[in-house]
């Protein structure tokens, strides 16, 4: 709706322009203006005026008086983009244009990190993107150096420097071997952000368990379930137990708890015990015969 | 009058009088949907006596179905409710007896045994239940034993568990566009097979949650002509156990009714994860799994419950594979009634009969749902 408003008052201004050409007003703008900096507009002739300023969802209106500098204030401008100027005098109406680049100082990021959650030991696993804005949020293009942090818990750091291109400067980086919160950070100048990535145990390693009798049945207890990395497979993981026996078969699916998975089986004599998690398979015990 | 009139009165006139004739003479069968008297009033066979009860049972007209019984001293009423209903909220809880039939067994002069088929309409489809009846003669009349199952009793005891549950928190709706949002769980599919069926496209598979977090799962197939145009789409719906702890597998069937597999060029397939609140608990052991060949193939078993939670319906599914490894075919049953602790609850699941004699191995998982709490 904004932007429909500024092109109508653009044709709208063009439009009355036109007859008022030829009368002799005239106004010198600079080329381009940094964004949010303070400029000035030089005009000639005499008498009263009225100066537009149309730009990207930005439309100023100033009465000046011909002859004068009209000075636009720190902060007054600040979208970048194309500008269009006109100045609309008693008998005359002059126009031009002039771009607002965004301001060299970084001031913001926005920071995609992805995933937020991954197994150890993934080469280029974590991706991180960064686009690097001004203060008025306007996308710097020019390019820039960006920081790269990655640092786990066991405090091994992975760094990177990026050269923004358009705006914007990505890189990717390995899990490590040791689960734990990683902290991402990307930094220009002065100017950071920081993500979180959690780096999680893989599938479990050499799953095993062992079988001992418990009144009428069995009681099965797997060692402490960790990965190949020998981090500590997290608790809930699912640790399936089957118990084969002359043509029948139990099963059951049991959470980790407390780092191991234990449950009670009918244990049938001469019975082949099983153990599994996910694709991964334990050992196997004979019990009885 | 014009003719249209005419008939209009006429219908008019004719539905009045019908109303007045239904209500002042109902029919026996409107009076026992009505509650006011058994559809079959007589119980002068046993098969008669034993549709009186099944219809009895229909209206849920417990009290007369209970003073029928020949052997009612040896229960009350609330138990034969109990009995047909479940003691605990199961799925029997909320449903409706759909039909129901009667077969005789054997007979003699004084008794007779009878086989009472119930029908029961419940919110996952049709439940059935069998129960051998013996009738004995009382005079002119016949009456049916019930033979009534009374729920196990748990005995009181206090069962610590290890509590393991977890718990979600999204992103706020005034974060930064770039703000991390929690991953949802990686799944995998690990096996898809289609397969050809008389009714149509199959396609059976297993998926795998290869995250540390729970995850709510469904799968949906896009089957492609030869022309990579797409034929259907279907969803797994409830051949799948929604909620996959880490590391746990799922097997899943998705129908394409009507299509023929020939005409299948490729199969798009399109796993769907997401976060869910869930709870490690209960563990449910699948005891006695028994495969039984034709004719009538089923897998048998029975379930028990290891926590010290009720779980008020549990829905089993079974992947059955043949010599090599292969999924060849997904069956279910939900059980009829809550699982108590340690109390093992049978089920039987049925196999096709063409496919029956290639199951080489199986494997079972079991959905639970407990009520006024997560899974």
């Amino acid at each position: 709706m904004k932007s429909i408003f500024v092109w109508v008052l653009s044709g709208l201004a063009l439009t009355a322009m036109q007859p008022a050409t030829a009368q002799g007003a005239k106004m010198s703008l600079p080329k381009t203006v940094e964004a949010g900096n303070a400029f000035s507009v030089q005009t000639t002739g005499g008498g009263n005026a009225t100066l537009y300023l149309i730009g990207p969802e930005q439309v100023l209106k100033r009465d000046v008086q011909l002859g004068h500098a009209t000075v636009f204030s720190a902060g007054s401008v600040y979208n970048a983009g194309r500008y269009l100027v006109v100045l609309i005098g008693d008998s005359s109406t002059e126009s031009g244009t002039f771009d607002v680049i965004p301001a060299r100082k970084p001031a913001d990021l926005s920071f995609l990190a992805r995933p937020s959650r991954l197994p150890v030991g993934l080469h280029d696993g974590i991706t991180g993107a960064v686009y690097v804005f001004d203060a008025y949020e306007n996308l710097i293009t020019a390019p820039g150096q960006v920081s790269f942090e990655l640092s786990s818990p066991s405090d091994t750091v992975q760094k990177r420097i990026v050269e923004t291109h358009d705006g914007a400067a990505w890189t990717a980086m390995d899990s490590t071997a040791q689960q734990g919160v990683d902290k991402f950070q990307a930094r220009i100048d002065d100017v950071s952000s920081t993500r979180v990535v959690e780096q999680v145990p893989g599938d479990p390693c050499g799953l095993k368990m062992s079988a001992s009798q418990s009144g009428h049945g069995i009681e099965l207890v797997t060692d402490p379930v960790r990965d190949c990395k020998g981090n500590a497979v997290p608790d809930g993981t699912i640790v399936t137990f089957t118990e084969a026996f002359g043509g029948g078969q139990s099963m059951v699916d049991v959470p980790l708890k407390r780092g191991i998975a234990k449950v009670q089986m009918s244990g049938h004599e001469g019975a082949t015990i099983s153990v599994a998690s996910g694709v991964v398979l334990g050992n196997q015990i004979r019990w009885g015969k | 009058m014009s003719k249209g009139l005419l008939i209009a009165s006429l219908l008019a006139g004719a539905t009045v009088a019908l109303v007045v004739v239904g209500t002042v003479w109902p029919g026996p069968s409107a009076v026992a949907y009505a509650g006011g008297g058994p559809l079959l009033g007589s119980s002068s066979t046993p098969e008669e006596a034993v549709a009186k009860l099944g219809d009895e049972i229909r209206t849920q007209a417990w009290d007369k179905a209970y003073a029928s019984f020949a052997n009612k001293a040896e229960f009350t009423e609330p138990d034969f409710v109990h009995d047909l209903t479940g003691y605990y909220p199961s799925l029997l809880t909320y449903t409706t007896l759909d039909k129901f039939e009667v077969r005789p067994l054997h007979a003699s002069a004084n008794d007779a045994e009878l086989e009472l088929k119930l029908y029961w309409a419940t919110v996952v489809g049709s439940s059935v239940s069998i129960r051998d009846l013996h009738v004995v003669r009382d005079g002119d009349r016949w009456e049916p034993e019930w033979p009534i199952v009374k729920e196990p009793a748990v005995p009181p005891q206090v069962i610590a568990v290890d509590y393991l549950r977890w718990d979600v928190i999204y992103r706020g709706a005034g974060d930064d566009w770039g703000a991390q949002d929690v991953e949802a769980p990686h799944v995998r599919i690990v096996d898809m097979h289609p397969v050809g069926r008389a009714d149509g496209v199959v396609i059976l598979g297993e998926l795998l949650n290869e995250d540390v977090v729970p995850a709510y799962v469904s799968v949906s197939a896009t089957l492609m002509s030869k022309s990579q145009s797409p034929i259907a789409t279907e969803g797994s719906f409830d051949k799948i156990s929604h909620l996959l702890l880490p590391k746990q597998v799922t097997p899943f069937l998705i129908k394409f009714p009507g299509v023929s597999l020939s005409d299948v060029g490729s199969i798009r397939m399109t796993p769907l994860s997401a976060l869910i609140a869930a709870s490690a608990d209960p563990v449910i052991e699948i005891g006695n799994e028994q495969l039984h060949p034709d004719p009538g193939a089923s897998l048998t078993g029975q379930l028990i419950n290891q926590s010290g939670q009720i779980v008020n319906v549990a829905h089993v599914l079974a992947t059955f594979y043949d010599k090599s490894g292969q999924v060849i075919w997904v069956a279910d049953q939900y059980v009829n009634q809550a699982l108590l602790p340690q109390i093992p609850v049978p089920f039987e699941i049925h196999i096709p009969e063409d496919l029956a004699r290639n199951v080489g191995t199986q494997r079972t998982v079991v959905a639970t749902y407990s009520a006024g709490g997560l899974q």
